[in-house]
C-alpha cells in the first residue's frame, strides 16, 4: 500500500490488491466513512488518518460515542422518513379491458415497497396460471401486467405475500374501454 | 462522451454475448496496440488467451469487455478501449499517470473534466509527456490510488503552455455509475 513501485516493465507484474471500503466501495483513500476502515484494516487506517487520530479513537472510546450516536440518530431519522414515504405510496391494481370480454390486470407501485417486480410477476404467473410480465408504461415506470381479470385475487395475494404493504394503500380500479 | 454518469447495468445493458475467438483476438490486438509497453507484461494475466471473453453491449454504443465476471475495458463505438478503474488499481503502471492537485479531487470525483491549472499547479505533477488524445490515468496529490481515467484534450506540453481550459476529459471516475456497477459485478 506504500507508494506504487515504478517497476520497469518486467515480464511478470503482479496485480496489486486494493482494498475497497465496505460501505461506499471506494478505495480507502477517497472514502470518507472511516468507520469501516477502522474496523477492518487498522494498519491502513492509522497510516491514512495519522496515528494521532487513531489513538484518540481507540484510547478514549467515550470521545467517539457522541458522534456515533448522532450519526445513528440521523440514520434512524432517515429510515423513518423512508418508511413514512413508503406508507404514503400506493399500490394500484387496475383492470384494463382489452376486448369486450377479455382484460388484463396491471399492478403499479409495488416497487415502492421493495418488491422485486420480476419475482412478483413470476409469482402471479404461477399462482394464476396465466401470462404475467414486467413492462414499462409510457411514463417510464415499471408495472406488472397480468393477463386475465385477477384483481381481487391479486389484492389478497399481495396482502398475504408482502405484509409490509398496508391494506388501505391498495386501490382497485376498473378501466373500461370507451364504447365506440 | 461517455454517459458513465447515468450508466446502470440493469437498464442499459442490451445484451451480452460471448464473442468469437477471432473477435477476441482482434480486441486483444487492439488493446495491445493501444497500450503497447504499458500492458505487454500483463496482458496474459489480464486477458488470458483461452478464457472466454464476453462483450456487453449497452445503449449509445458503449461496449464493456468482461472476463471472469470482471469488467476489464470499455469503449464507445470504435473508440479506444479504456480500462476500468478496478483494473487500473491492480495494474497502475498500465497508463501514463498525471497528478492533479488536492483541490481538484472532489470535482473530479463529481465527474468534472480536468482543467489545465489543476495539472500545472504546485501539487500537481506531469512527469511524462503525452500527446493529445491519449488515454491517461489521473492520480491526486497525496494519494496513491488512481482516481479517474480520461483522454487528454491537448498534449502535456500544451497544457503547460496554454494552461487554460480543459486539459483532460474525464471518462470514468471513482464512484460514477460504471464504477458502482463494476464493483457490484
Amino acid at each position: 500500500m506504500a507508494d506504487s513501485p515504478d517497476a520497469p516493465s518486467s515480464e511478470h507484474v503482479k496485480p496489486r490488491e486494493v482494498p475497497y471500503c465496505g460501505f461506499c466501495s471506494l478505495p480507502p483513500e477517497y472514502c470518507e466513512c472511516k468507520q469501516w476502515l477502522s474496523r477492518n484494516d487498522k494498519v491502513l487506517y492509522s497510516i491514512l488518518y495519522n496515528t494521532l487520530e487513531d489513538h484518540l479513537a481507540s484510547a478514549s472510546l467515550g470521545d467517539d460515542r457522541p458522534e456515533e450516536d448522532r450519526k445513528k440518530a440521523k440514520e434512524a431519522a432517515k429510515i423513518e422518513k423512508k418508511i413514512q414515504q413508503k406508507m404514503q405510496s400506493k399500490v394500484l391494481i387496475k383492470r384494463i379491458e382489452r376486448t369486450k370480454r377479455k382484460c388484463v390486470t396491471c399492478v403499479f407501485g409495488l416497487e415502492n415497497f421493495d418488491v422485486d417486480l420480476k419475482k412478483a410477476a413470476k409469482l402471479f404467473a404461477n399462482k394464476f396460471a396465466c401470462g404475467s410480465s414486467v413492462t414499462k408504461n409510457n411514463q417510464g415506470n415499471d408495472e406488472i401486467v397480468v393477463q386475465g381479470d385477477v384483481s381481487d385475487e391479486i389484492f389478497d395475494l399481495i396482502l398475504e405475500h408482502w405484509p409490509i404493504v398496508p391494506e388501505d394503500n391498495i386501490d382497485l380500479i376498473e378501466d373500461k374501454k370507451k364504447s365506440k | 462522451m461517455l454517459a458513465s454518469r447515468r450508466f446502470s447495468v440493469k437498464d442499459d445493458v442490451t445484451g451480452h454475448t460471448q464473442v468469437k475467438s477471432s473477435v477476441q483476438r482482434a480486441i486483444r490486438a487492439k488493446i495491445l496496440e493501444q497500450y503497447k509497453e504499458g500492458i505487454e507484461g500483463i496482458i496474459d494475466d489480464v486477458m488470458p488467451k483461452k478464457s472466454p471473453l464476453i462483450l456487453m453491449k449497452c445503449h449509445e454504443h458503449i461496449n464493456l469487455i468482461v472476463m471472469n465476471n470482471e469488467v476489464l475495458f470499455f469503449n464507445h463505438f470504435d473508440g479506444p478501449y479504456y480500462p476500468t478503474l478496478k483494473l487500473l488499481h491492480k495494474y497502475p503502471n498500465m497508463l501514463p499517470r498525471l497528478q492533479v492537485d488536492r483541490g481538484a479531487i472532489k470535482f473530479v470525483m463529481a465527474g468534472a473534466n480536468i482543467m489545465c491549472p489543476g495539472l500545472t499547479s504546485k501539487g500537481a505533477r506531469m512527469d511524462v509527456s503525452v500527446p493529445a488524445d491519449a488515454v491517461v490515468a489521473i492520480t491526486a496529490e497525496g494519494k496513491n490510488e488512481i482516481l479517474a481515467v480520461g483522454t487528454t484534450k491537448m498534449s502535456t506540453d500544451d497544457i503547460k503552455r496554454i494552461n487554460k481550459n480543459i486539459g483532460v476529459e474525464t471518462v470514468h471516475y471513482l464512484n460514477d455509475c460504471l464504477w458502482k456497477s463494476v464493483v457490484v459485478l
